[in-house]
């Protein structure tokens, strides 16, 4: 379990508890975090879960694997810090995290 | 103005069964879809990608799914209608009276959504002003090249698209090429000649930029990029390509006077109908409780649908349950038996 917080483009702050093993794309949607649309359910097939992760925990969280990049240059607005959050795995380790959401998914 | 039993929006796998099955018991159709080529999702966003959980197949890529159900649907006249876009559906008496982009029309009793999750749109830049220079001087695609002669064009984008237009265009233009990272997703081969090309001075190369600005009045006059790391640079350009990939949107169904939850519509588990008498919804696009998005579950809708259409389509007969293997009738259509 680990407590995610989910700043939305106005500045709306949302934190909920995540279970471990969900990814931060999937807690953002059942708990109705407007902003993350998630359109392939998970698949890195479409970049319309694009979150901002500040460099403190951008550096702790587990790296990108092959091809979040690519689907990362399709996002809107993307930048260094940008994350899929379908590709964040959630774990103990995770609880405090802060993510940004960007204004849209496209 | 078409007149047909069925109409299917979406050719993906879900629109391309549910075709094979308003054929087999009978009924005729048509499938419109936005994209140019069949297949939908799995053609545009997974083409290599195996897929493991399709009854039967263990093993199958998005395009070869795709190539089966269309050997599938051989024995059958299916009208495809590709880059069109279904732009509004109307009552008349009792049918829907369907417009297309393209000014093709429709009068149907059946309309079966099969949407995926929308229509496939090329992803745009995120600053407005570029909304005053499109499809004037800035373009998500190219139609004709040949306006692009003698002038500057900037492309933006790092994979297959934007790499060979860089390519192509090099030989008559001044070409800018732009990418928000070191790397290119496209092709080696690809990545590698343009780099050649850029070496001897044939393309000019900017990365770790993406576009904040565009600049004139009547006509594109100059680009403002953004490096990380926040230098802001000025490019005079005649012409701007941008090639982000395709978006889904939901489009125009949205206002269909449909029960839409969230980018879903909501039916029913036994015709998967939707609140219009008439109008059905499966595949990813339709929300149930239970709804799974597999391609196996749009199949089973397609099926309980098409049997559904028959009833509107047919009124004054009656839909007899038969099977593939004993059906003289279902053989027939299949072209199995004379």
């Amino acid at each position: 379990m680990a407590k995610i917080t989910y700043i939305t483009s106005d500045n709306q702050i949302h934190t909920v508890e995540v279970q471990n093993g969900l990814t931060v794309m999937e807690g953002a949607v059942q708990n109705d975090i407007p902003g993350i649309d998630a359109d392939c359910g998970g698949g890195m097939a479409c970049a319309t879960c694009h979150v901002y992760v500040k460099d403190d925990w951008f550096n702790r969280i587990p790296k990108k694997e092959d091809g979040e990049d690519d689907m990362l240059d399709m996002a809107f607005e993307p930048n260094t810090n940008s994350r899929l959050s379908c590709q964040i795995i959630v774990s103990d380790e995770l609880d405090g995290l802060e993510v940004n959401i960007p204004s849209k998914q496209a | 103005m078409k007149k047909t039993d069925a109409l299917i929006i979406g050719a993906g796998p879900t629109g391309l069964f549910t075709a094979h099955q308003l054929k087999l018991i009978g009924l005729d159709c048509e499938i419109v879809d936005n994209l140019d080529k069949i297949g939908g999702q799995c053609i545009e966003l997974y083409p290599d990608k195996p897929i493991y959980d399709i009854p039967a197949v263990p093993e199958c890529t998005g395009e070869e799914l795709t190539n089966n159900l269309l050997n599938q649907l051989k024995p059958f006249d299916i009208r495809f209608h590709l880059s069109e876009r279904v732009e509004e559906v109307k009552k008349e008496d009792n049918n829907w009276l369907v417009k297309t982009s393209s000014g093709n029309s429709f009068l149907t009793p059946n309309v079966i959504i099969a949407g995926g999750v929308g229509s496939f749109e090329p992803r745009k830049f995120p600053p407005k002003e570029c909304v005053r220079f499109e499809n004037k001087s800035l373009f998500y695609s190219v139609k004709d090249k040949n306006i692009f002669k003698g002038k500057t064009v900037s492309i933006f984008g790092g994979g297959d698209s934007a790499l060979d237009w860089a390519i192509e265009l090099s030989k008559e233009s001044n070409v800018n090429l732009i990418h928000r990272r070191d790397e290119f997703r496209g092709a080696q081969a690809t990545v590698n000649k343009m780099h050649k090309l850029v070496k001897e001075g044939k393309i000019n190369l900017f990365t770790k930029y993406q576009m904040t600005n565009v600049h004139g009045e009547q006509t594109l006059e100059s680009i403002d990029i953004k490096h990380d790391n926040d230098e802001i640079k000025n490019l005079k350009t005649e012409y701007v390509l941008g090639f982000f990939g395709l978006i889904m949107q939901l489009g125009p169904i949205a206002n269909w006077g449909l029960n839409l939850n969230k980018k879903t519509i909501e039916v029913d588990t036994e015709k998967f109908e939707t609140n219009q008498k008439g109008i059905y919804a499966v595949g990813d696009i339709c929300n149930y409780p239970g709804k799974l998005k597999l391609i196996l579950s749009g199949f089973h809708e397609g099926a309980l649908a098409a049997r559904a259409c028959f009833k509107l389509a047919r009124p004054d007969e009656k839909y007899r349950f038969e099977f593939t293997t004993t059906s003289t009738n279902l053989l027939k259509r299949l072209g199995k038996k004379e």
